[in-house]
């Protein structure tokens, strides 16, 4: 008796719907999860969004979504973007092929599964021990650095390369790009199935035909959805960035974190619409990824 | 068929050079402390160094508490979404997905200005920071614990097992305690274990709250005037990373590895 007022057993098993005439108390369940979000992650965002449409004496303005277009900010922005689509293509290319050469290579089983927990450990190692260890590498005196010079006179530096800029952040970035974009598309190439294949070549078609007409369209949603994880990856990367060129590369993050320490922007408010600025950035990538993931899904279903 | 083969260990080997090149240049410098021979000396300067263990324990107590909270938190709510409130479930997942949005640099930054000062003052004491850390990695957390703990209940039949336990006399919290968790157990423990290497790594909302006090803000400074040290420093925060991560591989059922183990942008 007791379980039939609690909802729970039924005939046929399934939870039973309550009474017509009882209200509903299936929210008082969800309530302490619900609290919780609210406090710590919802009012802390509208705190941020509210400032962002304040000026200093709290009267609304749209002032500060206006100075998002001022040069500095902007150009901070425009690295941003562009630092984390050079990194997802890069990651998304390179992780693409990596992975459908250990899933359709033949490669023994050890050869799969180390490499898999390898990027699950390397996708994981970011922030400041990974900037380190690229210093340690690519650095001025580091390791390959000093290799390359010593043994065949190539001297990175002299060529315009350095560590602590653009390019340097976007192959460090790729250390944890490229691991992550194995651990997503390896589940869409696994679902690419033979048959497909073998339906391809039977008919006559060449490998270049079965890729153009079968394989990159089905795997296209995949892949896409893939890139935008890695670029909202990279675009919120604050550690390493900092860590690697100690605050002198102009990117969103690093001028949120100045912000934060000391008012560089001379307006609170600016700062928080900066903030919300990189919110609805990742908010239309993630809206991106779900359509797409959706779409993916279609052909991964068996 | 062979220029196929020669592509993927192409692939393979040029990403394994890739990824063992940094490793082994940091390992290779974390040796030469001693000039002119190969010594361990930068590990035990490390160890001697007066903020390393202190902060490596605090983050660890951080951790704990972390998952602590973020499994009272989720385990009881998934279960109840599952069994009582199925209309709740998108909600749940939405707002368990939603720190994916949002980088830690812009909610470390809404946190201190909402708790920090105000009404609610948390960072005025000790006590409060420690608590708005940990509320703050549970936040970043969120997403990874919900997949493994929804995971983990998805693979197990609730509903079936709750009737039975009830039918038995079974009262709630002996079914939560001694049915649910328990068949949990590796959904839960994979969880754990990222929390752990998320927060043990953790760097920017650590920071802006505690700073020197916790691991990831030491491994940094110690990177500003102690190379040797420094190097030292990430091959032990590497293998703390990969033990944690072979942990999951091995509480872990099939497929945990690859099924979002992965923190967020750092």
């Amino acid at each position: 008796m007791s379980s039939n007022r609690l909802g729970v057993a039924s005939d046929d098993g399934r939870p039973k719907p309550p009474l017509l005439a009882q209200p509903s108390f299936s929210w008082i369940g969800v309530l302490p999860f619900l609290l919780f979000v609210f406090f710590f992650l919802i009012l802390p965002s509208l705190t941020l969004f509210v400032g962002a449409f304040q000026d200093r004496d709290g009267n609304f303005t749209l002032e500060n979504i206006r100075g998002l277009a001022l040069p500095n900010i902007l150009s901070a922005y425009w690295v941003t973007i562009r630092i984390s689509v050079t990194t997802a293509l890069m990651g998304g290319i390179f992780g693409f092929f990596l992975a459908y050469s250990l899933v359709t290579g033949n490669m023994p089983a050890w050869v799969r599964s180390s490499m898999a927990t390898f990027c699950g450990v390397a996708s994981n190692f970011a922030g400041v021990p990974l900037a380190q260890a690229f210093i340690f590498t690519l650095g001025r005196v580091g390791l390959v650095t000093v290799l390359l010079r010593d043994l065949f006179g190539i001297d990175l530096y002299d060529r315009g390369f350095n560590l602590y800029s653009f390019w340097g952040l976007s192959v460090t970035y790729l250390y944890f790009q490229l691991p992550l974009m194995v651990l997503v598309i390896t589940p869409a190439i696994e679902g690419l199935q033979r048959e497909w294949r073998e339906a391809a070549e039977n008919l006559g078609a060449t490998p270049g035909q079965y890729w153009r007409y079968i394989g990159i369209p089905v795997l296209m949603p995949s892949l896409l959805g893939s890139m935008i994880l890695l670029f909202g990856n990279s675009f919120g990367a604050y550690a390493t960035a900092l860590s690697l060129t100690g605050g002198l590369i102009n990117l969103v993050t690093i001028l949120i974190g100045s912000q934060i320490r000391g008012d560089v922007l001379h307006n609170p408010n600016l700062g928080y619409a900066l903030a919300v600025g990189m919110v609805v950035v990742m908010s239309v990538m993630m809206v991106i990824y779900y359509a797409l993931r959706r779409r993916s899904e279609y052909w991964l279903k068996r | 068929m062979k220029r196929n083969q020669f592509w993927n260990w192409f692939w393979i080997v040029l990403s394994l050079i890739y990824f063992f090149l940094p490793l082994y240049a940091t390992f290779n410098f974390s040796l030469k402390a001693r000039k002119g021979e190969l010594s361990l000396l930068a590990y035990q300067q490390m160890i001697d160094d007066p903020r390393v263990l202190p902060a490596l324990l605090f983050s660890t107590q951080i951790g704990i508490f972390t998952i602590l909270l973020g499994l009272l938190l989720l385990v009881p709510t998934v279960y109840w979404v599952r069994l009582k409130a199925p209309r709740w479930r998108p909600i749940l997942e939405f707002f368990s997905l939603l720190p994916f949005v949002i980088p830690a640099i812009v909610l470390v930054f809404g946190l201190i200005r909402t708790y920090s000062g105000g009404v609610f003052g948390l960072t005025a004491t000790f006590a409060g920071t420690n608590f708005l850390l940990v509320a703050g990695y549970v936040v970043i957390c969120l997403p990874y614990l919900y997949r493994s703990i929804d995971a983990g209940m998805a693979a197990i039949d609730v509903v079936t097992l709750t009737e039975a336990a009830q039918s038995l006399g079974a009262d709630w919290g002996t079914i939560l305690f001694r049915v649910i968790v328990p068949n949990l157990r590796s959904a839960m423990l994979s969880a754990a274990f990222l929390t752990m290497a998320i927060v043990l790594g953790e760097f920017t909302i650590a920071s802006f709250l505690v700073g020197l006090r916790a691991f990831g803000p030491v491994i940094w400074q110690v990177g500003q005037n102690r190379a040797y040290q420094a190097s030292a420093l990430v091959i032990v925060s590497f293998a703390i990373t990969w033990v944690l991560m072979g942990l999951i591989n091995i509480v872990g059922r099939r497929g945990a590895a690859e099924e979002g183990v992965t923190a967020g942008p750092r």
